[in-house]
């Protein structure tokens, strides 16, 4: 897909300039131009939160957004985390917690966690259940996501 | 002798092995898969509930950039024979399944035209630039008019809407409530659901020209059945025809039937020689994927002075939308309803009938529960009824009605019957860990204040893992009552475990890791489970109906013993010991007390490569692979009580879930924190069916819920902390001692929080009988109820 629009965007710290179409969303753009397919798309209407990512330091739906909206910014999506043999705390706290089953929503809910980790206090488990609530999962019932994301604020705080 | 006591791998609390490629982002769904050349997909859906087609246009779709192709019914005709759900139920009439509509569309979202282009974008442009002229015909909404002689018909060759009918009898029911002291009778309406995974469908199909041979990449959950249905319907042998399910996001029963997209983009690929991809986006989802849990049931309940359940009679109508869906046959879900109506409890005599109605509606299909989370409803809606007629406490009602465990094997109405299971304990470990006693003095306090506080109990027991004597639906041409396995160590020696299952969130490269593990000896991580791929064992079916860990488990144990068998004569030959000495753990094999060992590299080296360490004749016989198939022949029972208390806000009628505690009898757990995960998600989706999910039709067939903001999904505000008993009762009824556990949890909750809220609004005499419970129905419930007082 071409159409004369330049974007340039670091993604997970790494530059890449591409020409798009100026209807190209940013998710498509990571999925289908630089092949970063651990970002995934639930419903295109901004509901479900499977999209999630960081665009310049806070978390967006990138079905919502167009690939020429994020020109010139620093996108951080689930491939920026850890790797399979060296997991980020929150994906280790996942794995341990059994935060996920089919594993579709857990990008997007990661990079919300993430987000939330960064800036909230997630006092109480209603906190992370509110912080959470833009994520729709259709597998573990929510309860041990929050298991996961509460270890990860106690070790965050140094309970 | 001393015994070695090694803890056990089943049982244990094990990391899952799928994990780190699905916390990366490394995970392979099928829209992760980008081939070269790839045209994709996009279709023209119908925009009525019910009309012929007079005309298409696809003049200028085709004109469109980048478009490859336009297509009509007519353009397939050649390559794909029709098909339809097959049946040996008597008075079931099946309906040929349009790939393309052809004449008629009969739901809002039928695929009428394709279009394939470069990419999606332009696909869907080329799409919107079809033309369809039609006529408009009445369309049939309410399955109970649907169901009336001079109804519009759907399917003129059946002459009728009611495409199935069936009952099921057990002693004199008239003559029981005729002179029964007590009855309650009731009309409990489920309305529609949607699975609504979080992955929608997708299907990528690619033929190599040069063999002929076709591969389907696609979101099902049963890859088996899907390569054997387009064998038929697509003329290829099924050397040449591979279904892989890659990585999957979840499934809940939308995934289980074969959908024209699937055919479609397999045709197209032979015809066009290019990779062609289809993926719904959440619309296409929400119209067109199977929907289930819409019925309507009639039942009363009789009963004696005591409250011993006299007598049980049910007229059961079940709205299965357009068509029979393939290949299950739209008799799984309404007559799953009537099977298990009469629940735990023993039901001297019974009269259910069910009839299914066409509508103008998407398909329905299984959807996690299967008919049980609606039965379950109307059921114990009656015994809290029942309860309350004789002034006693639900618990008591439901203890002397329970079949005791003195009774197994206990014989439902139905013939369906009850092993060993912990019905009683379900029950009595429920209202213990609830503390059921302290929660009705805190309703009494609750009450006092005014406030609307309830509890809610509800018990069931499902027949999970079937075998080859039950078929899954009535009378469907589909084994699903076996399962096989292949394990092998390879010239490396590596173990490979290869499965017809197909795991899409239920961890099960994980739990048959851990009973392939245990069974040969091996590490847990050293087993590589193969699933979800048709070329993986020479029959079968995939994962859906709590089955994978009782029928793929029994065929890993059957396999790996004959496999330790196998390692156990090879290494006693090569370490020049007798075969009783012979320990293999944790990788490792080793003489009994002494320190000669070998590790499998070492052994499969021996046994592949070192010719002339192993005789001819032992050679022959140790190649160290094993498939074998398991078959339970019946099923396995499993029950469990849900416990819900709930209180509703005066002000916005919202129902808060204040406690939830499930105590269900699992059998041998393999492992823990996947059980407890199956558990939850089962019950959020429970509380979705009581409280707020429900698919809307207009009276035009128009779906007024085709977004997830319309579609009430629940998120981690509305899902509650739920407390999870698991009772391991031991059962003989398949090898490894599991009960299924995938679909219990969907088939309690929408029942205990029915009962909940109706006991916190036992103030003003509201019962609920329609699901969901929404605060709209709330508020006009209960201004009905105010109204009466006044």
């Amino acid at each position: 897909m071409s159409g004369g629009h330049v974007v340039r965007l670091r993604v997970n710290g790494v530059d890449h300039e591409a020409e798009v179409e100026p209807r190209l969303l940013l998710v498509d753009f990571l999925r289908v131009q630089l092949g970063l397919t651990g970002t995934h798309v639930g419903c295109e209407h901004g509901v479900c939160g499977a999209c999630t990512v960081i665009l310049n330091g806070d978390s967006v739906r990138s079905c919502l957004c167009l690939a020429v909206e994020a020109d010139g910014g620093a996108v951080e999506t689930v491939e920026g985390l850890g790797r399979v043999d060296d997991l980020d705390p929150l994906q280790e706290a996942f794995r341990e917690h059994h935060a996920l089953q089919c594993g579709f929503c857990t990008p997007g809910m990661l990079m919300t966690g993430i987000d939330l980790l960064r800036k909230q206090p997630l006092a109480s488990d209603g906190e992370i259940r509110a912080g959470l609530s833009g994520n729709l999962c259709r597998c573990t019932g929510y309860q041990h996501i929050v298991r996961a994301i509460r270890a990860s604020v106690e070790a965050r705080d140094g309970d | 002798m001393e015994i070695e006591v090694r803890p056990g791998l089943i049982g244990a609390r094990v990391q899952r092995l799928e994990d780190p490629r699905l916390l990366t982002g490394h995970g392979t769904y099928v829209d992760d898969l980008q081939l070269p050349g790839t045209l994709h997909l996009a279709f023209r859906r119908s925009d009525h509930g019910h009309a012929r087609i007079i005309a298409i246009d696809t003049e200028e779709a085709a004109a469109m950039p980048g478009v490859a192709a336009v297509v009509t019914a007519a353009d397939i005709a050649d390559g794909v024979k029709p098909y339809r759900a097959t049946s040996r139920m008597p008075d079931y009439h099946p309906t040929t399944l349009p790939v393309l509509a052809a004449d008629k569309v009969r739901y809002v979202g039928e695929p009428v035209v394709a279009v394939l282009a470069e990419n999606r974008y332009l696909a869907e442009d080329a799409a919107e630039q079809v033309a369809i002229d039609y006529d408009p015909l009445p369309t049939v909404i309410d399955p109970e008019a649907a169901a009336q002689p001079g109804a519009p018909v759907l399917h003129e060759e059946i002459g009728s809407n009611v495409i199935l009918s069936r009952s099921f009898s057990r002693g004199d029911v008239e003559a029981a409530l005729a002179g029964a002291p007590v009855r309650v009778a009731g009309r409990f309406r489920m309305h529609r659901k949607t699975p609504a995974a979080m992955e929608n469908r997708a299907y990528l199909a690619d033929y190599d020209q040069g063999r002929r041979a076709l591969t389907l990449y696609s979101s099902t959950q049963v890859p088996g059945i899907v390569r054997d249905s387009l064998a038929e319907i697509l003329d290829i042998p099924g050397n040449r025809l591979r279904v892989i399910a890659p990585d999957v996001g979840g499934g809940f029963g939308g995934k289980t039937p074969l959908y024209g997209e699937e055919v479609l983009v397999c045709h197209l690929a032979r015809k066009l020689g290019r990779p062609v991809k289809w993926c719904a986006d959440r619309l296409e989802d929400l119209t067109t994927t199977s929907q289930a849990f819409d019925e309507i049931v009639e039942a009363e309940l009789a009963c004696d002075g005591d409250g011993t359940i006299l007598g049980l009679r049910a007229e059961v109508i079940g709205d299965i939308g357009a068509y029979s869906i393939y290949p299950y046959t739209a008799a799984l879900e309404p007559v799953q309803v009537i099977s298990f109506l009469p629940g735990p409890y023993r039901v001297p005599s019974y009269h259910g009938a069910v009839k299914g109605v066409a509508t103008s509606k998407a398909l329905t299909g299984a959807y996690r529960g299967v008919g049980r989370p609606i039965s379950t409803f109307a059921m114990e809606r009656l015994v809290d009824m029942a309860a309350r007629e004789l002034s006693l406490d639900p618990l008591e009602m439901r203890r002397r009605n329970m079949v005791r465990a003195e009774e197994f094997p206990y014989k439902t109405p139905v013939g369906l019957v009850w092993d060993r299971a912990g019905f009683m304990e379900c029950l009595d470990g429920a209202a213990a860990a609830a503390d059921y006693d302290g929660l009705r003095a805190e309703q009494a306090r609750a009450r006092a204040d005014g406030r609307w506080f309830g509890i809610g109990l509800a018990s069931y027991a499902e027949l999970t893992g079937l075998g080859s004597r039950i078929s899954a639906a009535p009378g469907m041409p589909v084994n699903t009552g076996t399962e096989t396995a292949s394990i092998r160590i390879d010239a490396t020696g590596a173990v490979t475990a290869a499965f017809g299952i197909a795991s899409h969130g239920q961890g099960l490269e994980t739990t048959l890791a851990q009973v392939v593990a245990e069974e040969l000896g091996v590490r847990v991580e050293d087993v590589e489970v193969v699933h979800g791929d048709s070329d993986a064992v020479a029959h079968s079916t995939g994962t859906y109906a709590s089955r994978s860990t009782i029928l793929a488990g029994g065929a890993a144990t059957l396999s790996a013993r004959a496999l330790r068998q196998q390692v156990v004569e090879a290494a006693a030959h090569l370490l020049e010991a007798a075969q009783a000495d012979i320990e293999v753990a944790d990788g490792a094999i080793r003489v009994a007390g002494t320190d000669r060992a070998m590790s499998f590299p070492e052994l499969a080296k021996a046994v592949f490569v070192e010719m002339g360490r192993l005789p001819r004749e032992l050679r022959e016989q140790v190649d160290l692979q094993v498939t074998k198939t398991y078959d339970p022949y019946f099923g396995t029972t499993a029950p469990a009580t849900h416990l819900a208390v709930v209180e509703i806000d005066p002000e916005t009628y919202r129902v808060a879930i204040r406690r939830y505690v499930v105590a269900e009898d699992c059998g041998r757990i393999i492992n823990p924190m996947i059980a407890d995960g199956q558990v939850h998600g089962g019950v959020a989706q429970g509380i979705g069916a009581a409280l707020y999910e429900e698919v809307v039709y207009d009276d035009e067939g128009q779906i007024l819920t085709a977004s997830l903001v319309d579609y009430l999904v629940p998120t981690a505000a509305e899902i509650p902390e739920m407390e999870v008993l698991h009772l391991e009762i031991e059962t003989e009824a398949n090898i490894g001692g599991f009960r299924g556990l995938g679909e219990g949890g969907t088939i309690g909750a929408p029942a205990a929080l029915a009962n909940a809220v109706t006991d916190a609004l036992a103030p003003l005499g509201i019962d609920i009988d329609e699901l969901p419970v929404t605060p709209d129905r709330l508020f006009r419930l209960i201004r009905e109820a105010n109204k009466d007082e006044n």
